[in-house]
């Protein structure tokens, strides 16, 4: 059996500010295969950030202290790799896309250029990408660079692509230059795709669209996708599979239907219940009172419990395990219980 | 029952010389005739991306804005011809909350400050002293779930949920009949959201508003609205009942985006 596409076993990360230190990753387990759309959902805090900056290794120690853990992509320790290795498998095999569009491009430069350099640079590694003949010169390398910008400008949806190479930035709007950005993430064939937040700034309209190409490109260069995101809907729509965080842990994952389905943890179940539907009559949503706690000085136990409708005694003492609650479906509740086995 | 308190009459709004993306300069057709009415205790969604004239629409209202034709009328008053006087009145009975409550509260005053400057600033109409002031105060805290312990803390000490209730709070200060609620929980978290769409059916209960509600997420304007408007483009593409136009949407943006929707119910309890 090959080894996954990522694996992250136990990751254990602080954060240190002038408040202190939190505890902000307790523990993470997530495998992402080939093929694979990973939604990882959960409320502002919870760490879903910090999970994707600690895959591409973007955080500096310090603050961010890996106290534990692997973090293996194709069966290399990230978390091990000296520092040109990293950077190498940065550029070549994760790509990224992050909420703000705005903090990502050059303003000084055409958006080409931009996008040129990029898919030279990963050609390095992957002659491929280029579709020209071995031994090509430079020229003709940059005409083929060229060429797979515009067409990678186009499958994003900008129009009249091929005028826009010569645009700065600052001419192009918000949701045009986030989908310069997810072109430029995707240029370079990663192997891996990490998308914070990427449509969450932008219209439902171009978000679908957005998400559609995602799941094209998905299938196309069987990449894998972590895709974080505080919108359910989206994973719904999108996603393969779903991991949902709380307060720095992995509550409960599995393949999206499954999961939405099946609830088996109670905050899947309250973030679920926050959604208003067809059905919800007014006055009646019932969202979720409180907020996540503060991770300097985390809850024991269970980190959901103060929150939690159905927290017993037992929940404050020490952090719950996975429980198998179907297949590839795993809940991080003491409540939680295995199916029969006839029900999986 | 169904008297109309807001109606924005043959609205269009044209913005002249911006310069677009190749120095040309263009006219900018915000609103194109934009007719409705909203209805004295409804809630009014208008949903449409973003460009399509909800801003432009909500500082016409306010008279923020000057539309280039068409009138708005509160109460049957049309607002363009109001004397400075009448003006100030109706500023103390239409009152909005803004999308983004970070930016919108500022960081060097309390909570007091804020939620009394409306009533400083409107103190002829309601002739409140200082110290009814400060009462008043924690009682609109207390109407929006905080509390008088709140009240000489600062914005940065405040969830995004708690300052869009602190921005709540103060809208409500002037005793206003109509709320003009431009994107108020498109910043927050699902779980907030809900806390606030609750607590905006509670007050519009206790207190009778009426909502202009702005919204790009259709789940929320089903939930909250009694009726709603499609903006696209700067012009009304449908408009209606909330169930009627759920149910069965009469144009294919309607559709479109109606049909785009995507559901997330949580099954009953096992
Ligand atoms: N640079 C940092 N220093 C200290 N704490 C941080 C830093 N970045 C994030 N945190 C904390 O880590 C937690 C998780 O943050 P993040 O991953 O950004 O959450 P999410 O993306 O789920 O909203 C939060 O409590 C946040 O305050
Ligand atoms: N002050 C202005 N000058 C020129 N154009 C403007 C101005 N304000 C808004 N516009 C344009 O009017 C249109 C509608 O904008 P707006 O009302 O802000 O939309 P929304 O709130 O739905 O996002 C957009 O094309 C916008 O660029
Ligand atoms: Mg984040
Ligand atoms: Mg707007």
């Amino acid at each position: 059996m090959t080894a996954p596409l990522l694996s992250i076993r136990d990751l254990h990360l602080s954060m240190s500010s002038y408040d202190g230190k939190a505890h902000v990753l307790n523990g993470i387990d997530l495998t992402v295969n080939r093929g694979e759309i990973w939604g990882l959902v959960g409320e502002s805090g919870c760490g879903k950030s910090l999970t994707g900056l600690s895959i591409s290794q973007l955080l500096p120690s310090p603050p961010a202290d890996y106290m534990a853990g692997e973090i293996m992509l194709e069966g290399r320790d990230m978390l091990k790799l000296p520092r040109p290795e990293l950077q190498k498998l940065r550029g070549n095999r994760i790509g990224m896309i992050f909420q703000d569009p705005t903090t990502n491009l050059n303003p000084a430069f055409r958006i080409g250029d931009q996008l040129v350099d990029v898919a030279l640079a990963a050609a390095r590694w992957k002659p491929g990408i280029l579709d020209c003949p071995p031994g090509a010169g430079r020229s003709e390398r940059k005409r083929a660079a060229r060429k797979l910008a515009r067409d990678m400008l186009e499958r994003v949806g900008i129009p009249d692509a091929g005028m826009r190479l010569d645009s700065y930035p600052h001419q192009f709007s918000g949701g045009m230059r986030q989908r310069v950005l997810i072109a430029m993430a995707l240029i370079g064939r990663p192997d891996l795709l990490i998308a914070d937040e990427p449509t969450t700034a932008l219209d439902v309209s171009v978000q679908a669209q957005i998400l559609k190409l995602l799941k094209g490109c998905v299938a196309d260069y069987d990449m894998g996708v972590i895709l974080i995101t505080h919108n359910l809907g989206v994973v719904a729509e999108t996603c393969s599979h779903v991991a949902v965080m709380y307060a720095g842990n992995i509550v409960e994952s599995g393949p999206v239907a499954a999961v939405i389905e099946r609830p088996e943890h109670p905050y899947t179940r309250a973030l679920m219940a926050s959604i208003p539907t067809r059905d919800t009559r007014r006055g009646m949503l019932r969202g979720l009172a409180g907020s996540v706690p503060n991770l300097i000085t985390p809850p024991p136990g269970c980190r959901f419990a103060p929150r939690c409708p159905h927290a017993t005694a037992a929940c404050m003492t020490g952090v719950p395990a996975p429980v198998r609650v179907g297949r590839d479906h795993a809940a991080a509740c003491i409540h939680a219980k295995e199916p029969e086995t006839a029900h999986v | 029952m169904s008297e109309i308190m807001l109606e924005i009459d043959d609205v269009s709004k044209i913005y002249a010389g911006k310069r677009g993306m190749f120095g040309r300069s263009h006219m900018v057709e915000a609103l194109k005739h934009v007719s409705l009415s909203v209805r004295r205790g409804e809630s009014f969604g208008l949903v449409g991306e973003s460009g399509s004239g909800k801003t432009t629409l909500t500082r016409s209202i306010l008279q923020l804005e000057r539309p280039t034709s068409g009138r708005v009328l509160f109460e049957g008053m049309d607002l363009g011809q109001l004397s400075t006087a009448e003006m100030r009145w109706l500023r103390a009975r239409i009152q909005i909350v803004f999308q983004d409550p970070y930016a919108s509260l500022n960081p060097r005053m309390s909570v007091h400050d804020i939620v009394t400057e409306p009533m400083l600033i409107h103190r002829e109409t309601l002739g409140l002293n200082r110290r009814q002031r400060t009462e008043r105060a924690v009682e609109l805290l207390s109407l929006v779930g905080l509390g008088a312990q709140h009240l000489y803390r600062h914005p940065h000490e405040f969830s995004g949920g708690q300052r869009q209730r602190i921005c709540i709070a103060r809208a409500l200060a002037p005793g206003p009949d109509l709320l003009v609620l431009d994107e108020p929980t498109s910043a927050l978290d699902v779980s907030v959201q809900a806390q606030v769409l609750n607590l905006l059916c509670e007050l519009q209960d206790k207190l009778g508003l009426t909502y202009f509600f702005i919204s790009h997420d259709l789940g929320v304007v089903r939930y909250l609205c009694d009726r709603l408007a499609l903006i696209y483009r700067g012009e009304i593409v449908e408009q209606g009942d909330c169930a009627s136009v759920f149910d069965a949407p009469e144009t294919e943006y309607a559709r479109a985006l109606i049909g785009a929707m995507p559901e997330v119910k949580v099954p009953p309890a096992a």
